[in-house]
């Protein structure tokens, strides 16, 4: 399923583009392909030149900083955020808003009705693009009644939203954004605010869901170890570059140090993984928004480098 | 008692009263829902200048509350969602507004009972000329209303989840504040435009503490919307005290009412994500 991808620090072989959409016609689209893309928000580089391919049917963790460009990456795929350069396709055609194949969690915030059961929160998603008012409906009925039970919160939906707890909400936004059976499920930070034995809950859950529904699934994260078990590749994201593969390609000490244009060390201990640059981890970021390390370019820049000089070209400080 | 609907402005206070009861509980159930109460108070106050100034131009004060209202919430609306919900940018506009209302107020000065009704409701006053305007824009009010329904509902709720869908939150919310302008100048002619929020939003906050769905919700705040309108004409007709103090207080006992533990507490269950494996 994976093999077709390797560790392609698409930046540094911009080549690897060319190939890759020269795909044999018979096999069928990827869920996203994102073709020399570059992504600006508010004047900023959050991704340059970036090529790759997430396949159908696979679970992608996307890791990085905070203002790595997850969320942009997320927004740019729904058709959001217009890409700067290059092209984002998704199963074959031009991201687009609105597009149904594509079901979207964002990241979890304060939910303004909170009096709403959870019934009546997933369901206002159910055909919530179509004007005027929904009558009594036994489709929608058993629609939501199937997203819920997928997730198991069948209990929760005639419970109201304030008196949920945080994983609780987080499972009904899954839910919803299991509605109208997508084929592509954009998670946002999913693991945000959740204590370390729920996160293995709830990364379990949608490796479960990944597999029985066959679908191609992008989990943000800040952490990579709550994932390890469940990912079958890894997209780093850093200083406007990307590297996709799996985890024992992409996470190592020389392929992040190229991707950062810094040197890390890629320590593994038993099962778990931690990524220091310096003396600190690189994600879990204690130090506000935009401090990935020091002497790591990313975040803070607002310019990084030129693609074709290739990752390996680090930059002294 | 029933002597009441002989009198021709005791029926006519009580159709406007219904008629406005319903819309305003249906139009404040959403502004409650998307946290915008404020919003809606700020427009019935800009309303209120718009009702003066047509009174300064010899218009009829409806035309230019109703006018000034859209006018209002259509400004609001392209400002932007986060506008409409900053407290001191609404509150400089309705207090501006009132200003305003003042200064046509002294350059018109024939009429000083005219101020009075604008700002506290003169629902006795209302003539069948009058209610049939009413009708007109409360219809129109709610008709718009149920047209974006189910967009504005998933805007609400999920504004980003609504962008991706095609859905635009900034559309939707423009569309809903011009539905709250008329709904504002139609309830201000039976409670005034300082006491818009008891019509319009009392009934819908007490409604979404006692129902849990956006239906049963909906048709709970038209239940005690009306009740509230009506019993507040009652009760003015018999103690002779303003029906917009009853109809404020009873909105005001609802809500109170509301908050009180209905709903049996449901022992929450333990909070677990997965079940053990």
């Amino acid at each position: 399923m994976t093999v077709a991808a390797p560790f392609s620090s698409a930046s540094a072989r911009p080549a690897e583009a060319v190939s890759g959409a020269a795909v044999p016609v018979a096999t069928p689209a990827p869920a996203v392909m994102l073709d020399r893309l570059c992504l600006r928000l508010g004047g900023r580089t959050v991704l340059s030149d970036v090529s790759l391919r997430f396949d159908r049917d696979e679970f992608v963790g996307v890791l990085g900083p905070n203002g790595a460009g997850k969320t942009t990456l997320f927004r740019a795929i729904l058709g959001l955020v217009k890409p700067a350069a290059g092209g984002i396709e998704v199963f074959g055609r031009p991201a687009r808003r609105g597009q149904p194949s594509i079901g979207y969690m964002p990241q979890l915030r304060v939910l303004p009705a909170a009096n709403l059961s959870g019934r009546a929160t997933v369901a206002s998603g159910l055909d919530g693009a179509r004007w005027g008012v929904r009558w009594r409906d036994r489709g929608a009925r058993a629609e939501v009644d199937r997203v819920l039970e997928l997730v198991g919160a069948e209990a929760l939906a005639d419970r109201r939203l304030h008196e949920m707890s945080g994983g609780e909400r987080q499972r009904l936004l899954l839910a919803q954004a299991l509605l109208g059976q997508p084929s592509l499920l954009l998670l946002d930070e999913p693991l945000i605010s959740l204590d370390p034995s729920r996160q293995d809950g709830v990364v379990a859950l949608v490796r479960r869901l990944q597999r029985d529904l066959r679908l191609c699934v992008l989990f943000s994260a800040h952490e990579l170890n709550p994932l390890l078990g469940a990912m079958d590749r890894v997209l780093y994201l850093g200083g406007g570059h990307a590297a996709l593969g799996t985890v024992a390609e992409v996470v190592t000490g020389p392929s992040l140090s190229r991707l950062y244009g810094s040197p890390i060390d890629v320590v593994r201990l038993g099962e778990r993984i931690f990524v220091m640059s310096g003396s600190r981890e690189v994600g879990i970021d204690p130090h506000g928004p935009c401090a990935p390390g020091p002497g790591m370019p990313g975040s803070g820049s607002p310019d990084p480098r030129p693609a074709a000089t290739g990752a390996a070209a680090a930059r002294p400080r | 008692m029933l002597a009441m609907f002989g009198y021709g402005f005791m029926v006519n206070a009580l159709l406007a009263g219904g008629v406005v009861a319903a819309t305003s509980a249906l139009v404040g159930f959403m502004l409650v829902l998307r946290g915008q109460s404020f919003a809606g108070h700020a427009l019935s106050h800009v309303g209120f200048t718009g009702a003066t100034g047509a009174v300064l131009l010899g218009l009829p004060p409806l035309g230019g509350l109703v006018g000034a209202s859209l006018l209002a919430g259509l400004l609001m609306g392209l400002l932007g969602e986060r506008t409409a919900r900053r407290d001191v940018a609404i509150g400089l506009v309705l207090a501006t507004a009132l200003g305003l209302g003042l200064l046509f107020l002294h350059f018109f000065t024939a009429y000083a009972s005219q101020a009075t009704a604008l700002l506290f409701g003169n629902i006795f006053g209302i003539d069948r000329q009058t209610f049939w305007m009413l009708l007109l824009v409360c219809l129109c009010s709610a008709g718009g209303l149920a047209l974006i329904g189910r967009p504005l509902l998933f805007a609400s709720l999920h504004p980003e989840l609504a962008e991706a869908r095609g859905v635009s939150p900034r559309l939707f919310g423009t569309l809903f504040l011009l539905v709250v302008g008329l709904a504002t100048a139609g309830c201000a002619q039976v409670v005034g435009v300082l006491l818009v929020f008891s019509l319009m939003v009392g009934p819908a906050a007490a409604a979404l503490r006692v129902c849990a769905t956006p239906r049963r919700a909906l048709c709970v705040a038209v239940l005690f919307g009306v009740a509230q309108a009506w019993g507040g004409i009652v009760l003015a007709w018999f103690t002779d005290w303003p029906a917009s103090f009853w109809i404020t207080s009873l909105s005001a006992a609802t809500f109170l009412l509301s908050c009180l533990p209905w709903r049996r507490w449901r022992a929450s269950r333990p909070a677990d994500l997965l079940p053990a494996r």
